[in-house]
């Protein structure tokens, strides 16, 4: 192989990056372009058009996703990636919207659409990426900050009980729940290919590791190291009782596929409960009215 | 600009006995809204209710969102996916909304939101009515930009106004405000609906090049860029930071100020097609009543007992309050002696008149704190004060 033809070669996750961006702006060890790969991974895989999906990203280290993905992508404000999903999502049924962006952007700020979004079955894929602190501006306690942790405006612990999202996102009635961690790549890999396969409210955690604040803060060494740490503490329950799934502070971390079942979407119970009360008068909504 | 004809489906003809708040569901609907997000509020909330109602049979989408961070954020988002999109609301939901629609300003996202005012200030007065968010409607999301806000005076307005609003939206790709108050949203009176082929509506400005050469924010000869939306293939990003033509972010003092400058200067730079005034008795007035929306109204009973006492009188409603009417107000500061302004607050808008005629005439607020409308003496004595 001369040198040109090696400059030629090109790493397959760059057809739905958007090259002339980078170099991104993630730390290095930081666990968001690990979970970028497996999402391009699983693109690939199931050979999606990739004019037929969307990314909304919030605000935060994860929501810088949307700005490094060529696809549709929309940056938007913080915590409202899910609203703003929601309506990209019903005014263009066709289009599968993913949600990527991060633990405060989703569960804390904009917490109450993510309930909301679940109850009404919207048929979106959320990529939670969860590192247990406010990252982008420097490693403040969060909604998913294990007890005891320190954090930048925690400076003595946490004593605030955290959110456990599958738990969450299951009773507020999300169609598919799984939690990996950065490192489980094929895993997450096939966790995105099945969302993105369903139709539904479907929520993908994956704990990542920050480096720069949540892991030096703490003391718990490099990004591999703690990349490594959290693979080697979570164990695979497939199908776990929710209600178990809580994150103690470098402890345990129960992994896997916990929900994945059918329900209507909210577009597909509007149009069969107008249907049944309309009758012929009602115009059924969908890709036709485009 | 291209223009077409409203969809019939949407456009309800013939003579109706409706209050404003369903004019302007009628209105938006006519003028091919087909998403509306809303979460109710007192006295907004019939818009919503009278959109839920209608749109099954026209065929697009209502959903009642979880608040009004979500009723926003899910209209930018249901523009971009290539609808035409309307909010309603009042005081503390337009306050909620403040932060997206610097968002829309700034991805340059055509919508309108209603707001039906009330009295102010916080949970202020739900069920009575207010002018107290002018100046909100102007400034209430941090950062420079321009908005154009449109102020009805009647439910046949509310309709008319509200088609105009969706115009100027998809023209400038800019949010526009439909600022009513309560008064009118739930004042029952004759709303005439044209047939569907006498209203006009400006198409949105379709990007139709080819794929690898779209850039979102290039401007057009006419100073707007072309749009695109989800689906069609560009791939395109879009951001609420400082972006540059390809919509990238790019933080820096320059492309901050190319970015900026563009959003204030495509209203300002349009000032003149843009603003919509309604005139009466101009030419030989001494004295210039300036007012908008409900106090309009109330002004003609004082304007024509005005006239009785023998006051050379002249009105000027504001249609369009944002972009502000300075050149033609300047215009008439040299000839008139005294500008009067009712409002029902503590005296908004009026500023901008103070500001424009500078010492060229008196201007004299009359402000109202809200909870109901100005009586017309007030606004008489206003104006035999100001004659003296």
């Amino acid at each position: 192989m001369n040198k040109e033809e090696q400059n030629t070669e090109k790493n397959p996750i760059e057809a739905i990056l958007r090259m002339d961006r980078m170099p991104h702006i993630w730390c290095p060890g930081c666990g968001i372009g690990t979970v970028v790969t497996s999402f391009a991974e699983a693109l690939r895989k199931e050979k999606y058009d990739l004019d037929k999906i969307a990314v909304v990203s919030g605000i935060g280290c994860t929501g810088r996703v949307a700005g490094y993905i060529k696809l549709d992508s929309f940056h938007t404000t913080h915590g409202r990636a899910i609203p703003f999903a929601t309506g990209l999502k019903l005014a263009k049924p066709d289009t599968k919207v993913v949600v990527f962006s991060g633990d405060g952007d989703i569960a804390g700020i904009g917490g109450n659409h993510l309930i909301h979004a679940a109850r009404r079955n919207l048929d979106l894929v959320v990529i939670c990426v969860n590192n247990f602190n406010y990252a982008m501006t420097g490693g403040q306690v969060a909604a998913t900050t294990p007890k005891s942790a320190n954090a930048s405006t925690a400076p003595y612990g946490n004593y605030e009980n955290a959110f456990n999202l599958p738990y969450l996102t299951e009773a507020a009635g999300a169609t598919y729940v799984a939690r990996w961690t950065a490192l489980h790549l094929r895993r997450v890999t096939k966790s995105i290919q099945e969302a993105l396969n369903k139709r539904g409210f479907s929520f993908i955690e994956v704990i990542t590791p920050c480096v720069t604040l949540y892991a030096r803060r703490n003391r718990l060494g490099d990004g591999l190291n703690l990349l490594k740490y959290y693979y080697d503490m979570s164990e695979i329950q497939h199908g776990a009782d929710t209600r178990t799934l809580d994150i103690s502070y470098q402890g345990k971390l129960i992994v896997g596929k916990f929900v994945d079942k059918e329900k209507p979407t909210f577009l597909d119970a509007m149009n069969e409960h107008l249907s049944s009360a309309l009758g012929d008068k009602y115009q059924i909504y969908g890709d036709k009215n485009d | 600009m291209k223009k077409s004809k409203a969809d019939p489906k949407g456009v309800l003809t013939g003579s109706h006995f409706m209050d404003g708040d369903f004019a302007l569901a009628e209105g938006a609907l006519a003028a091919g809204c087909r998403y509306f997000g809303g979460y109710p509020i007192t006295p907004s909330t019939e818009t919503a209710e009278r959109f839920s109602e209608r749109i099954p049979y026209v065929g697009g989408v209502f959903i009642q969102m979880e608040d009004e961070l979500g009723s926003i954020a899910s209209l930018i988002g249901a523009v971009w996916g290539g609808k035409k999109a309307m909010t309603v609301t009042s005081g503390p939901g337009f306050s909620l909304m403040m932060e997206n629609i610097g968002l829309a300003c700034m991805m340059e996202t055509p919508l309108v939101i209603a707001n039906v005012q009330r009295g102010g200030p916080s949970t202020g007065l739900p069920t009575l009515t207010g002018q107290q968010d002018m100046m909100q409607a102007r400034w209430g999301s941090h950062g420079d930009y321009e908005i154009i806000a449109l102020s009805p005076d009647s439910p046949q307005e509310c309709f008319d106004l509200t088609i105009e609003a969706f115009n100027l939206s998809e023209i400038y790709r800019v949010p526009v405000f439909v600022m009513t108050d309560e008064c009118i949203g739930h004042m029952h009176e004759k709303v005439v609906i044209p047939p569907a082929e006498e209203i006009e509506l400006v198409e949105r400005k379709w990007y139709k090049g080819p794929k690898n050469k779209y850039l979102p924010y290039k401007n057009d000869t006419d100073g707007i860029p072309f749009m695109v939306k989800v689906g069609d293939g560009y791939r395109f990003h879009t951001t609420g930071l400082t972006r540059d033509e390809r919509g990238y972010p790019l933080l820096n003092a320059e492309c901050q100020a190319t970015c900026v400058s563009h959003l204030i200067d495509k209203i300002k730079d349009n000032a003149d097609k843009i603003i919509h005034l309604e005139e009466t008795d101009i030419d030989n007035a001494e004295i210039l009543v300036m007012s908008y929306g409900i106090t309009s109204r109330v002004s003609i009973k004082a304007v024509q007992e005005a006239k009785k006492a023998g006051i050379k009188v002249g009105t000027m409603q504001l249609k369009t309050v944002w972009p502000f009417p300075e050149k033609r107000i300047k215009e008439l500061a040299g000839k008139v002696k005294a500008i009067v302004f009712p409002e029902i607050n503590a005296g908004q808008v009026v500023l901008e008149a103070e500001r424009v005629v500078g010492d060229k005439c008196e201007v004299v607020s009359v402000p109202h704190y809200g909870g109901w409308v100005h009586d017309p003496k007030v606004i008489l004595n206003a104006i035999k004060e100001a004659a003296k």
